[in-house]
């Protein structure tokens, strides 16, 4: 049991059944079966197309499924947009190639979502913002612009911009691996940090040491199925399947 | 054997040939015999014309007096622009009325100087009054009302007559193309082909028949007696037809952007008209800066093309001047004035899209 365990409980903050995803013909999602616990982290790992991002995408529903259920916080997913407004609200996400809003500061790009989402006032909204800032350890960079910042300052400044929301789940598709090797750990550091204040999050990522300290669960996918599901010294030490096993060996040849 | 640096190499300052104007010449003008022959022919081509226009338009020029008689004519008579001045800025606009226009000058250029410049913090109250309240305002000064002479649009004119053309399509053509473009990507098929249509049938005919089909198919369509102001006529059909144009030119700036912003914008929690008003508008719009111009330039000069259906702009009111028996032969003196007056008003709005540029760049681009 990892340490970040002990701020799981019961409550269930998604849940997703039967779920299948179609891109026109192509059935990218099948079947998809997954409950997430509040405080619970888990690390989605899986070979190149098998439908990681698809996946959390549904969750915040950047892409839709065509069949099956998917429950965020209580709230099912349909086509009601007020009630896919309400969810998003409530589930930050980072991505990969950070996509921060060019043409505003840091500090408004943290804001901006405050303040004409929630309708905080500026001056609270910049408070809070400085606060994530000061966690992410960027807050001298506050009023420069994203182009200004290397990557790895870039991937903190977005996830500093998705707590300013105070979202009480966290989707992470793959943060790091746009990445160079030595910008890696600013960013794991304060998603591990994350984590161990009790965030639920969902992270994308092949950084399997991330996976060891801070999973609950690894779940492994591969041509849009949920292979396998395992806590990580389960899911290292004894994979039950061959395509598991085959991914991990490459994985952990390459890195 | 290993190589290994201990000392840090000086600093040294640029090569000679690359940096000021001896170096910039000699790279750029003088590099071989051939490039230092091709320079010294071009000077003296360039210095011939200069010199012929000089002479022409200054030098040998005629600046006194009140008649064609007064010129010499070895040069330019300016003249005779001097004696319609009147008509060249207001057409048929009475003259003990024209101080209106002007007021409308100063007012609109106080807008546009608070709007375009650094000079007020936040945007929000010039760009009510400019948008707004401004065309309101002009719309009373101009034709008339609350105590003013009524003048017909008839009766307008000259630059004056020009400007209202430009800055009304101009000020109809940028919400509109933006409408229909946003509408062109629409992910509901009804107002998808409503969008797509205007703009494929407007775009594929000439401004001259669209101002044709306003000026004299319109009045078919309205009841009998029913009278459309010929002017209204006119700007409805340049509004419309910048506006399809203006609509390609924000789709081409909105197409740029990375599918990212838009995700990033809706992940966030924010709707569809927050996100583009906040964040793919503002990048897209900035990103078209210099095609929008582009267009806005090309819809100036267009508006010389209401002459067609007997509108009296700038460039027809010198036509008509140089056809006055007392002024015959006077074309080139009106031409180059016109061409001297669209070159300013051009070239400010060219010069202003590039500050623009410079001010809104943001760090390195991705
Ligand atoms: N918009 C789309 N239209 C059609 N097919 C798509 C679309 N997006 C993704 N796909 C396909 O769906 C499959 C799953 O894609 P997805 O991006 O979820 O993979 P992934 O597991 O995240 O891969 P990676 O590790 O490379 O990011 C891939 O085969 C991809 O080609
Ligand atoms: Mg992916």
């Amino acid at each position: 049991m990892s340490e970040a365990a002990k701020h799981m409980n019961d409550e269930v903050a998604i849940q997703i059944n039967g779920m299948h995803k179609w891109y026109g013909e192509f059935h990218v999602l099948r079947d998809i079966n997954l409950s997430v616990h509040r405080g619970e982290k888990i690390v989605v790992c899986g070979p190149s197309g098998s439908g990681k991002s698809t996946m959390i995408r549904c969750i915040n529903r950047l892409e839709e499924h065509q069949q099956g259920q998917i429950i965020v916080d209580g709230i099912e997913l349909t086509n009601d947009v007020k009630k896919v407004d309400e969810i998003r609200r409530e589930v930050g996400m980072v991505f990969q190639h950070f996509n921060l809003f060019p043409h505003l500061t840091v500090l408004e790009n943290c804001t901006l979502a405050p303040i004409w989402v929630r309708k905080t006032p500026k001056e609270e909204a910049e408070a809070t913002a400085m606060k994530f800032l000061e966690r992410v350890k960027i807050p001298e960079q506050a009023l420069k612009y994203p182009g200004q910042l290397s990557g790895g300052q870039q991937q903190r400044v977005a996830i500093a911009r998705s707590l300013c929301m105070n979202p009480r789940i966290m989707l992470f598709d793959e943060p790091t691996s746009a990445l160079d090797p030595e910008m890696i750990s600013e960013v794991l550091d304060t998603m591990i940090s994350l984590a161990e204040e009790g965030m639920t999050m969902v992270c994308v990522t092949h950084e399997m040491g991330f996976a060891k300290t801070v999973a609950d669960r690894v779940i492994f996918m591969d041509q849009g199925e949920i292979i396998e599901e395992a806590p990580p010294e389960e899911f290292f030490d004894n994979p039950q399947s061959e395509r598991t096993k085959l991914f991990l060996s490459q994985i952990l040849h390459n890195g | 054997m290993a190589i290994v640096r201990t000392e840090r190499h000086p600093e040294l300052p640029p090569p000679v040939t690359q940096t000021g104007v001896i170096g910039w010449m000699r790279q750029n003008l003088f590099s071989s015999w051939f490039n230092t022959i091709l320079t010294i022919v071009s000077a003296y081509v360039a210095y011939h014309a200069i010199y012929a226009f000089l002479d022409f338009a200054i030098i040998n020029a005629n600046f006194a007096g009140t008649s064609r008689d007064d010129c010499t004519l070895d040069g330019a008579c300016w003249v005779f622009i001097k004696q319609r001045f009147g008509q060249i800025m207001y057409g048929f606009y009475p003259e003990a009325e024209r101080w209106r226009v002007d007021v409308g000058y100063v007012l609109g250029a106080i807008g546009i100087f608070l709007v375009l410049s650094n000079v007020v913090k936040s945007k929000k109250w010039p760009a009510v009054y400019l948008f707004i309240v401004y065309p309101v305002i002009c719309y009373f000064l101009f034709y008339g009302g609350f105590g003013l002479e009524v003048v017909e649009t008839s009766q307008w004119g000259g630059l004056f007559l020009t400007l209202v053309l430009a800055s009304v399509s101009i000020f109809v053509a940028l919400p509109l193309g933006i409408i229909l473009a946003l509408g062109r990507r629409s992910e509901m098929p009804v107002v998808r082909m409503v969008c797509v249509g205007f703009i494929e049938l407007i775009r594929a005919v000439p401004l001259i028949s669209v101002l044709f089909m306003a000026s004299v198919m319109l009045p078919l369509f309205l009841p009998e007696g029913q009278n459309f102001d010929k002017l209204v006529r006119a700007l409805v059909g340049m509004s419309l037809f910048s506006a399809a144009y203006m609509a390609e030119v924000v789709r081409g700036g909105l197409q740029a952007l990375p599918k990212g912003q838009m995700e990033a914008a809706k992940s966030l929690g924010l709707g569809y008209w927050q996100s583009m008003g906040l964040i793919i508008l503002p990048q897209a719009l900035k990103i078209s800066i210099p095609s929008i111009v582009n267009t806005f330039i090309g819809l100036f000069k267009d508006t010389t093309l209401v002459l067609i259906i007997g509108l009296f702009d700038l460039l027809s009111v010198v036509k008509a001047g140089t056809q006055d028996k007392d002024w015959l032969g006077l074309a080139t003196e009106g031409y180059v004035f016109v061409a001297a007056v669209f070159w300013v008003f051009c070239f400010g709005m060219s010069r202003y899209s590039i500050w623009l540029e410079n001010k809104l760049h943001t760090g390195h681009k991705r």
